[in-house]
C-alpha cells in the first residue's frame, strides 16, 4: 500500500472501522500497561526531590496531562485544516469527538498544577504567562464545544469549529514559550528536544513511561470514539447493516 | 492539487498567518505587562514604580534573613547575584521552600526608602529535580566550579 492509498483509505470511514478494531485493543492494553507501571514507578519507587520532597511526584500526572492537553489541540487543528481544505469526512468526526478528552486533560493539568503549586510556590494560582495561556486553552475547548452546539447544520458547525481550532493553534507556541518569553512563577520545560532533562534517569524514566502511556490513551480514545461515531454516521449504509445483523445473530 | 482545494488551502494559510501576526503584535505591545515580576536590577535601578502594587523577584541572599523575636516579622535581601539587590520586609508565614539561595517572588509595594513591603511571598523553583542523596555531590560540584 502506497502512502497515497493509505491517505485515501484513512478518509474512508468504512475502511477505518474495519481496520481499527485491533488497533483499539492494542492501544488500550498498552495505555493501561504503561500508565499503571509508570504511576507505580513514579509514585512509589522514584526518589523524592531534594527540596520539594514528595510533592514533586505530582509531576508524574501533571506533565503527561499538560502534554496531552496541547497535543489534542494540535490534532484538532490538523483535523481542522483537513476538513476546511480537503472536506475529509474523518476530519469532521475527529473535530466532533476529541474536544471533551482535550478539555478534561487541560482541566487535569490545571488542577494538578494548583495542587502542586500550593505546597511549593505557596499559592494555588497566579496569573503568569504559563498558567494564563493554559487557562485560555481550556476556554478554547469550551468554545469548540459550544460552537458546535450553537449551529444546528452539521456541516456548517464542522467548518466553524475547524476555523476556531486552526486559529486557536496559535496559543500552543505561546503556552510552550511562555516560560522563556516572560518572567513567570512557573519553571521551565521538563523535557526538551535539544538537551537531556535536568534530573537523573531514576526520575525522568518513569515520567517518560507515563507520557508514552498518555499518548497511547489518547490514541485509544480517538479510535474508540471514532468507531462509535462512524457506526452512528453510517447507520444507513449497507456494510453497517450487514455488520449489525452479523453481530446480533452471533 | 485541485485548484479549488489550493484556493481553500491558501485561505486557511492566509487566515492563520493574519491571526498569528495579530497575536504576535499584541503580545509585543503588551510585553512589559506580561512579565510577572520585576527582577532585582530593575528595582535597584529605579525602573519599578514606587507605592504601587507590583511583584518583584530574586534569590534570597545568604546571611541576609533577619527574623523578629516574638513576631512573624522577617526581613531579607533579594539579589540576582550580579550586583543588584533590594531589601524586603514581610510579616506572615513563609512558604516551605523559603531559604537562602532560593528564588522568591514577593507581591507588595516598593517604599520610597527602597524597602519592598511584601504582602505575599511565593517560592519559585526550577525544573532541576534531584534526589536528596545526590545533594552533597551537587554542592561539591558547584563549589569546585565556583558559585555564581
Amino acid at each position: 500500500m502506497t502512502l497515497k492509498e493509505f491517505w485515501h483509505r484513512l478518509g474512508s470511514p468504512k475502511w477505518f472501522y474495519q481496520m481499527s478494531g485491533r488497533w483499539q485493543s492494542i492501544l488500550a492494553a498498552l495505555a493501561v500497561l504503561l500508565i499503571v507501571a509508570g504511576m507505580i514507578w513514579g509514585l512509589a519507587f522514584a526518589p523524592p526531590d531534594y527540596q520539594q520532597g514528595n510533592s514533586f511526584r505530582i509531576i508524574y500526572v501533571h506533565v503527561p496531562a499538560a502534554i496531552l492537553a496541547q497535543s489534542v489541540y494540535l490534532a484538532l487543528g490538523a483535523a481542522g485544516v483537513l476538513l476546511l481544505v480537503w472536506r475529509m469526512k474523518m476530519a469532521q468526526l475527529v473535530l466532533e469527538n476529541l474536544v471533551g478528552f482535550g478539555a478534561w486533560m487541560t482541566a487535569l493539568a490545571l488542577f494538578t498544577g494548583a495542587v502542586w503549586g500550593k505546597p511549593t510556590w505557596g499559592t494555588w494560582w497566579v496569573f503568569d504567562g504559563r498558567t494564563t495561556s493554559t487557562l485560555l486553552l481550556l476556554f478554547l475547548y469550551f468554545g469548540l464545544y459550544a460552537l458546535r452546539r450553537a449551529i444546528p447544520a452539521r456541516e456548517a458547525a464542522g467548518r466553524a469549529c475547524a476555523l476556531l481550532a486552526v486559529v486557536g493553534v496559535i496559543n500552543i507556541p505561546v503556552i510552550k514559550y511562555s516560560v522563556e518569553w516572560w518572567t513567570t512563577l512557573h519553571q521551565g520545560a521538563t523535557f526538551k528536544l535539544t538537551e537531556a532533562p535536568a534530573m537523573p534517569a531514576s526520575m525522568w524514566a518513569p515520567l517518560l513511561v507515563n507520557v508514552l502511556g498518555a499518548y497511547c490513551l489518547f490514541a485509544a480514545n480517538v479510535v474508540a470514539k471514532l468507531r462509535t461515531a462512524i457506526l452512528r454516521q453510517e447507520r444507513g449504509a449497507a456494510w453497517v447493516r450487514e455488520w449489525a445483523l452479523r453481530e446480533s445473530t452471533r | 492539487m485541485h485548484p479549488k482545494r489550493r484556493s481553500r488551502l491558501m485561505t486557511v494559510v492566509f487566515v492563520l498567518t493574519g491571526a498569528a501576526a495579530a497575536v504576535a503584535l499584541m503580545l509585543r505591545a503588551a510585553n512589559e505587562n506580561l512579565n510577572l515580576f520585576y527582577p532585582p536590577d530593575q528595582i535597584a535601578g529605579g525602573e519599578a514604580p514606587v507605592g504601587v502594587g507590583i511583584r518583584a523577584g530574586g534569590m534570597v541572599l545568604e546571611g541576609s534573613i533577619v527574623r523578629g523575636g516574638d513576631s512573624l516579622d522577617v526581613a531579607f535581601v533579594l539579589t540576582d547575584y550580579q550586583g543588584a539587590d533590594f531589601r524586603v520586609a514581610y510579616s506572615g508565614i513563609l512558604p516551605d521552600l523559603f531559604r537562602e539561595g532560593q528564588g522568591i517572588l514577593v507581591r507588595g509595594q516598593l517604599g520610597a526608602d527602597g524597602i519592598f513591603q511584601a504582602e505575599e511571598v511565593l517560592a519559585k523553583h526550577d525544573e532541576k529535580y534531584m534526589p536528596p542523596e545526590l545533594m552533597p555531590l551537587a554542592e561539591h560540584a558547584a563549589g569546585a566550579s565556583g558559585r555564581r
